[in-house]
């Protein structure tokens, strides 16, 4: 249960403690992944990335080399990072921005440069206060370096970056209603089709929208080769990722790890990681955002890996890993993670604007006693009407997937403990209480 | 009269002219009203339509729609204690009902003196510190009941006036009012990348 | 909204085949083909949100089938769409219920009760009983919204069909949604209400009762409605309607869609103005205009006493009868029906002899530009290329063909070169803008065409040009050589310059750009059909010039005017002078509207006898020697003409008060009293009578009146126009026409679906018809500006005194306030600042008045509206100023503080 001998890919920086200074990014090799991208063209810079097979490290693990190539050709063409990390238990993008802001200033421009944009917007979430100064602190330098603005290191590529602060809104994680509020409009995700902004993105020009770690990773890429990315890791998940790890474990925080070549266990029980879980066993996982329908104990072996979470019914999503102990209220967790569906919902689909609502008053009657047997069926079926079938990936009547993520908890927690429902309801209060 | 101060109104301009749109500077203009005013003010929001150019009714729709911009007056201190999930199961919905006792106000309200507001968030991105407790967006990183009520005692005092300023300032450090490209180089940029790749190809 | 194509496409519905328009909407296709999916925030009109997720079908795609919002997902070849499997109808189950579990079960005393999509849909497929048992979501009761409309939020099902209005169809966004998840609820900004002229529309498209209208709230329920289809008369744009009434009072209008005029818009003054009809009239005095008049009247030892009808009809002829017939002149008429304005025309011109008749009231444009001038449709206006707008402010005056105009210059498919002076209705959405200066119409024009001369002559003016010399290029370009796919709305800039610079400037635009068509934008109700029966000088009916007037018409006249006519303005000027005597004044307000104050009260005084044939008080009735009642609006039946030449039906709802005649009725009374009897015993024969002696309205008999190819109304003359079948409307679409048993495809009205050319469905080829043949003048010339004066514009405002505003108790607090707008330079140069009163002072008189800045109004000119309240004033204030023997009104400026 060792730790691979992976190199540190975007966290390397991160153990100096000024490693958000400008003195630190260039005596660590800051820049020198720009420098290298700006000799090569553009297409071979993408070429570079579709070789490392780079997955978007927003949720979605789309491949950033592939979305790179449907951008729409157009005069004006937008790249969007997103920032807005709200997905409860993440806080990855939190490490990157405030610990590491010039290599993500860095990655932007290497994209920007790749796709030939010459506009770039860095959306942070609004209550990153000290995030938001850091990287404007990082692109000031870098302009001051040449390494941003007009003409960048004379290569004749130019870019601006702003950085645009959210207002307190989950939804515009979604990255059309990102887009939304990019557009200073209330954050109400874009009815699809179409599918991706490439084609019709910010103020109706074809955009890229990727996530800050994604971004991280293009300078070490642009340095080491997309070749030396692709041999880490394994399939289709190359390179590290960060992993989130929190709730019932000694050690949370953010752990880089080579993909694939670790589970579920090594991340928890392993004492360089985890550290393992203090009172008592594993009851559930929640493998990849709330979002995820949750493991359970016999799937602690499943590698980090994108394909091999999502063979076993979930996702590996934003890489954020919640451990819950067997003292902990499945009730309680559901409700808890439904009453942030519900106060984060948009509210434009009905299922998802007045479901997540219901849904949530009655896991709160279960969870204080006030439950009725038919009540356990009724959240079934209710979710079943926001996500037909309750499969994964789950089916959709909404215009966003977090209509269809609201059921993920709750059927994974009745499934799984429905006598701990039952229990609720005969006891008339909480078991755990 | 301008409705912001000489420099914010500097400012409130360069916001407006970063951004290809004017209305896309609507957000970062009503963070620009709270820290003048502490929160979203009737007379801020009339500002900020005018210089989007859309109704009063829409920055106001608009801004409703996000936690962080506050229409009613808030405390000098906003403090946010996560009850999400990772908070939770390390005991966040009971350092909030702590705070609540401490304060002597249910989440939501703001107290007589009007230096605290309490509010329950959610997740915060800093689960591996939790139960995760911000004041005006700045992590404090107070876990228990008792570094809570110390902390609060000193922000009574006048405390960490340097680390966390009150409410409305979000961000100190501005952006560099020579930063922009000039569209032009950036029109002939593209211009002679398109020649290029098309003699590429 | 994507445009639906004329390209077809081919899919499979519930395994049929269907075929569709490349980009329409699956639910749309499939409502055309009879299959009706339910929905609640999609609307024809409007761009689909696809946010209530009610319209869930399953459509097979790459990944197997999905369901997806049949109104925002277009049919595309090769499709398979299933609308009635068991995974759609749990969706759709579940989205009903989802918007139930939060909603009042107040039905019993809702407005929407009866007639709601949701408690229909509900019966028919919802839930028997509710598994929701939660508290439910509360709000304090309702809020007002603005003057007419209340928002009870508790009811509110979040479809965005309000808040879409009013930004995509009104371009006011006056109304939002505050609050996320489901705390969304629609609001205003404090102290700044939605007034909007369009605000009523949103209650009718609202699908449940969260949007009321105070005058309609609690008035009656739909299981008690009564409704017949008519056209709203409140100004030329003719917008189609359903009028509801309970117990033998207008309870309600409803906007009809209909594709080529209103699109199932209304404004809130056609909306709402028929409360004015039924007014309490204790005490009202005969010149107030809320006053009915129910019963004719005969002045007797100087004052008016009700008498029967003969002997009102006797004295009346006996007044025709006794001058000659020049000394007889007739002001008014654009109130009337057409086939009440057939009478008239027909009584006075042959029958009494004398050509001064006018139907308008020297606030218009010359009859025989306007009937001469190749006419546009509204939608060809709505689809121009370019459009300019040589006109007052449109949304002030026709308000709904101003929303037509509006969305295709919002969808940037149509440029308009919008040429008004102060602020225009098209500021936001208009290509380009250059303001015209009183009496510089003809200049303007030819600057348009071309002549670097006259651009230089606009620009040389002492206080600067109003544009830019590249938007001159700019505009040249827009209009192009010869006029292909140019409109000119052509109307009164202001009222407060002569006509005849608009009159020249049109007739120059029609010379030089042949392709180019004009909409007139002259706002009176039933201006248009007045005209074409022939209520103008030197015009007979069809729209024909006296001397051709058809012989067969001639046949029904006694005598033949001897001398050319009076206009409006002339006849007040001969009533001054004594020269005329007699004077019939059919359903005008005269001195509110006629621009020029002082000659109104001269004429009023010089004692010339009045034939006052009205509804409603006015100062008018008050001086006259007879009145005669006559039905208004919704009480009388007939056909009326819109400002592009439709005709379409009235229907009757109501009754008149008292003991009211139609127009025809009493003209037949009136022509036998002067020994000619006229073949009309009903109605419908005048009608007929139009269709055979009207060249222009040949072949317009009842029948076809009456036919199914008529519902939308047929332009005028026939056999130019496509015409087809009306389809079955969805009840969502207007709501308010449906009920529990009507779920579905209703049977009421909609939209043109089938293409027919009428002259090949009637088996007949168009008649030969030569319109009037266009004046030939030589153009006026403007005087000089005086460097020391303003000069002057005013214009219409929709809420004014007219009575339509000032009769109605929803809309009469409504009436806009007089305030001088100038620009902020003009305003610097006598140190005023806004809001202080400033004195005017034309060569005619002065007034006190308010001044406000407004970069809209170019620099040496003052807008000033026309008929609008001055503090609690409600006469015309602007009058002071206007004399109708100037061509422009240069008024000079002092302030007062
Ligand atoms: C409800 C919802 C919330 C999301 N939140 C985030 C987020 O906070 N950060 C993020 O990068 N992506 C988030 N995403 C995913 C984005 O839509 C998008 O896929 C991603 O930003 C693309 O970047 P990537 O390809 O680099 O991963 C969210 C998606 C949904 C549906
Ligand atoms: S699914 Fe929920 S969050 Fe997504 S668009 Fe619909 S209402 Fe908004
Ligand atoms: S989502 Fe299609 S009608 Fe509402």
């Amino acid at each position: 249960m060792s730790v691979t001998e992976a190199p540190k890919i975007i966290t390397a920086r991160a153990s100096f403690d000024d490693s958000h200074t400008m003195e630190r990014f260039l005596a660590t090799g800051g820049n020198d992944g720009l420098k290298k991208a700006l000799a090569m063209t553009p297409a071979a810079v993408q070429a570079e990335v579709d070789t490392a097979s780079l997955l978007g490290r927003g949720g979605a693990g789309f491949p950033a080399g592939r979305k790179w190539s449907m951008l729409r050709k157009a005069d004006v063409s937008y790249l969007v990072i997103n920032g807005d990390e709200s997905e409860p238990a993440t806080f990855k993008d939190h490490l990157l921005v405030e610990r590491d802001a010039h290599q993500l200033v860095e990655g932007v421009t290497i994209a920007a440069y790749a796709l030939q944009v010459n506009q770039a917007f860095i959306f942070l979430r609004g209550e990153f206060a000290l995030g938001l100064e850091r990287v404007q602190e990082a692109i000031n330098d870098a302009y001051k370096a040449g390494a941003l603005g007009a003409n960048i290191f004379n290569s004749g590529f130019s870019l601006d970056i702003v950085v645009h602060p959210g207002a307190g809104a989950y939804i515009c994680g979604e990255e059309t209603a990102l887009l939304e509020a990019l557009e200073g409009k209330r954050g109400y995700p874009r009815i699809k089709p179409p599918f991706f902004p490439a084609a019709i993105g910010l103020y109706g020009e074809p955009t890229v929208v990727n996530n800050v770690e994604t971004m991280s990773n293009l300078p070490w890429i642009m340095l080491n080769g997309g070749a030396a990315f692709a041999a880490l890791g394994a399939g289709r998940s190359t390179g590290t990722r960060l992993f989130a790890l929190s709730g019932h474990v000694r050690n949370p925080g953010v752990y880089e790890l080579e993909m694939v070549k670790h589970t579920f266990r090594d991340l928890i029980f392993s004492a360089e990681l985890g550290g393992g879980v203090p009172n008592g066993d594993v009851k559930a996982i929640i493998p990849g955002g709330v979002s995820a329908p949750w493991f359970y104990p016999e799937q602690l072996d499943v590698p980090l890996g994108q394909d091999e979470v999502a063979e076993q019914g979930s996702m590996l999503g934003s890489g954020s890993i919640v451990v819950m102990d067997t003292t902990t209220c499945m009730v309680r967790a559901a409700w808890r993670i439904t009453k942030f569906f519900s106060r984060e919902s948009c509210g434009q689909c009905t299922p998802c604007r007045e479901g997540s609502g219901w849904l949530e008053r009655v896991l709160w009657r279960l969870e204080n006693g006030q439950g009725r047997i038919e009540d356990v069926d009724l959240l079934l079926d209710l979710c079943d009407n926001i996500a037909p079938g309750l499969s994964w990936p789950p089916q959709q009547t909404t215009i966003c997937v977090l209509g269809p993520s609201i059921p993920s908890s709750i059927h994974s927690a009745i499934s799984r403990f429905r006598d701990e429902f039952l229990a609720h309801i005969t006891q008339g209060a909480c078991p755990y209480a | 009269m301008s409705y912001f101060t000489e420099s914010r109104q500097a400012r409130a301009e360069q916001l407006i002219a970063v951004y290809p749109e004017a209305r896309s500077a609507l957000i970062p203009l009503c963070h620009l009203v709270q820290e003048q005013d502490g929160y979203l003010s009737e007379d801020g929001m009339v500002e900020v339509a005018k210089l989007c150019g859309i109704t009063p009714a829409e920055v106001r729709g608009t801004a409703s729609f996000y936690d962080m911009l506050h229409t009613e007056p808030v405390g000098k201190y906003l403090v946010g204690v996560c009850t999400n999930i990772a908070c939770l199961l390390a005991g966040g919905l009971e350092l909030l009902e702590h705070a609540e006792g401490s304060l002597g106000i249910r989440a939501g309200a703001t107290t007589q003196d009007g230096l605290f507001t309490l509010e329950e968030t959610e997740c915060l991105a800093d689960c591996d510190i939790a139960p995760c407790v911000q004041v005006n967006h700045r992590y404090v990183r107070t876990t228990t009941p008792e570094a809570f009520d110390g902390l609060v005692a000193e922000l009574r005092e006048g405390g960490r006036a340097s680390e966390i300023p009150s409410h409305g300032t979000l961000v100190r450090t501005r952006r560099d009012l020579a930063l922009a490209v000039n569209p032009d180089d950036i029109a002939k940029e593209r211009a002679e990348h398109r020649a290029a790749t098309e003699n590429a190809s | 909204m994507p445009e639906p194509t004329s390209e077809a496409v081919t899919f499979t519905l519930d395994g049929r085949e269907i075929t569709a328009n490349k980009g329409e909407a699956i639910i749309a296709a499939a409502e055309r083909a009879g299959t009706y999916i339910p929905r609640f925030c999609y609307h024809p009109r409007m761009a689909a949100s696809g946010n209530c997720r009610m319209c869930l079908v399953e459509v097979d795609g790459p990944r197997g089938s999905t369901l997806m919002p049949s109104c925002f997902v277009a049919a595309g070849e090769g499709m398979s769409v299933v609308t009635n499997s068991e995974k759609v109808k749990k969706a759709q189950d579940g989205v009903l219920e989802f918007l139930l579990a939060n909603h009042p079960l107040d039905c019993p005393v809702c407005d929407k009760g009866g007639e709601c999509p949701l408690q229909d849909q509900t019966l028919l497929h919802g839930p028997g009983e509710t598994r929701f048992v939660e508290e439910k979501r509360h709000f304090e009761k309702p809020i007002a919204l603005s003057e007419l409309v209340l928002l009870d939020r508790e009811r509110c099902i979040q479809c965005a069909r309000c808040t879409r209005f009013a930004d995509e169809i009104a371009g006011e966004p006056l109304i939002d949604f505050a609050g996320r998840g489901d705390r969304v609820e629609v609001s205003t900004f404090p102290g700044e209400p939605f007034s909007s002229y369009f605000a009523g529309n949103t209650v009718q498209i609202c699908p449940v009762g969260a949007l009321t209208a105070t005058p309609y709230r609690f008035a009656a329920r739909p299981w008690d409605l009564d409704q017949v289809e008519s056209t709203c008369t409140g100004c030329a744009t003719g917008c189609r309607v359903a009028v509801q009434s309970s117990q033998g009072r207008i309870t309600r209008l409803l906007g009809v869609d209909v594709d080529t005029v209103n699109h199932g818009w209304l404004c809130d003054k056609g909306r709402f103005a028929f409360d004015g009809l039924s007014i309490d009239e204790e005490g009202l005095s005969l010149a107030d205009p809320r006053r009915r008049i129910t019963e004719p009247m005969v002045r007797k030892n100087n004052e008016l006493v009700t008498v029967s009808w003969s002997e009102a009809i006797k004295t009346a002829a006996g007044l025709l009868r006794s001058v000659d017939a020049h000394a007889v002149g007739a002001i008014g008429g654009a109130n009337l029906t057409n086939e009440g304005a057939f009478a008239w025309a027909t009584l006075l011109k042959g029958i009494v002899g004398t050509d001064s008749v006018d139907a308008q009231l020297g606030d218009g444009l010359d009859a025989s530009i306007i009937l001469g001038l190749p006419r546009a449709t509204i939608n060809e206006a709505a689809d121009a290329c370019t459009l300019i707008v040589l006109a007052g402010d449109l949304r002030e005056e026709l308000p709904v063909l101003f929303l037509r105009l509006r969305a295709g210059a919002a969808a940037k498919q149509t440029s308009i070169i919008d040429l008004t002076n102060g602020s225009s209705c098209f500021d936001k959405v208009s290509a380009l803008r250059l303001p015209l200066r009183p009496g510089d119409a003809p200049t303007m024009a030819a600057a348009l065409l071309g002549s670097d001369d006259a651009t230089a002559a606009l620009l040389r003016h002492p206080e600067g040009g109003t544009f830019d010399a590249t938007d001159m290029d700019r505009a040249r370009h827009l209009i192009g050589s010869d006029g292909t796919g140019v409109v000119v709305v052509v109307g009164r800039p202001s009222l407060a310059e002569d006509a005849a610079f608009v009159e020249d400037a049109a007739l120059a635009l029609h010379q030089a750009l042949p392709k180019a068509t004009f909409l007139p934008a002259i706002r009176r109700g039933n201006l248009h059909g007045a005209l074409d029966m022939g209520m103008a000088p030197g015009i007979a009916a069809g729209r024909v010039t006296l001397t051709s007037a058809s012989p067969s018409l001639k046949a029904l006249w006694t005598k033949i005017p001897s001398t050319s006519g009076r206009s409006t303005l002339e006849q007040l000027r001969a009533m001054d002078h004594g020269e005329q005597r007699v004077t019939v004044v059919i359903g005008a307000d005269i001195s509110h509207d006629v621009p020029d104050g002082a000659l109104v009260d001269r004429a009023l005084q010089a004692k010339s006898s009045l034939i006052a044939v009205t509804g409603n008080g006015s100062s008018v009735v008050a001086a006259a020697q007879v009145v005669l009642p006559t039905p208004i609006s919704h009480e009388r039946g007939g056909t009326t003409t819109n400002l592009e030449g439709r005709v379409s039906r009235l229907g009757q709802k109501v009754v008149a008060p008292g003991d009211a005649w139609e127009d025809w009725m009493l003209v037949t009374e009136l022509a036998h009293e002067l020994g000619v009897d006229l073949p009309f015993g009903c109605l419908d024969d005048v009608t007929n009578a139009i269709a055979a002696l009207a060249p222009s309205h040949s072949g317009l008999t009842t029948s076809l009146l009456a036919s199914s190819l008529a519902s939308d109304g047929i332009i005028v003359p026939l056999g130019t126009e496509i015409l087809g079948q009306r389809k079955a409307a969805d009840p969502m679409a207007i709501p308010g026409l449906a009920s529990a048993d009507q779920i579905g495809l209703g049977s009421f009205t909609g939209s043109i679906s089938s293409e027919t050319p009428l002259a090949s469905e009637q088996g007949k080829t168009s008649v030969s018809f030569a319109a009037i043949e266009l004046p030939q003048r030589n153009p006026i010339a403007v005087p000089a500006p005086d460097s020391y004066a303003l000069r002057l514009i005013s214009r219409h405002k929709l809420y004014d005194l007219g009575t339509a505003t000032s009769a109605s108790p929803a809309l009469s607090s409504l009436a806009a306030s007089a305030v001088a707008k100038v620009n902020a330079y003009d305003l610097d140069r006598i140190g005023a600042t806004s809001g202080n009163q400033v004195r005017l002072r034309s060569t005619k008189g002065a007034m006190v008045i308010a001044v406000e800045a407004d970069g809209g109004v170019a620099r040496g000119t003052i807008a000033i509206d026309f008929n609008v309240r001055q503090g609690d004033e409600t006469t015309n204030a602007v009058l002071a100023l206007l004399d109708s023997s100037e061509r422009v009104i240069d008024v000079r400026m002092e302030s007062l503080s």
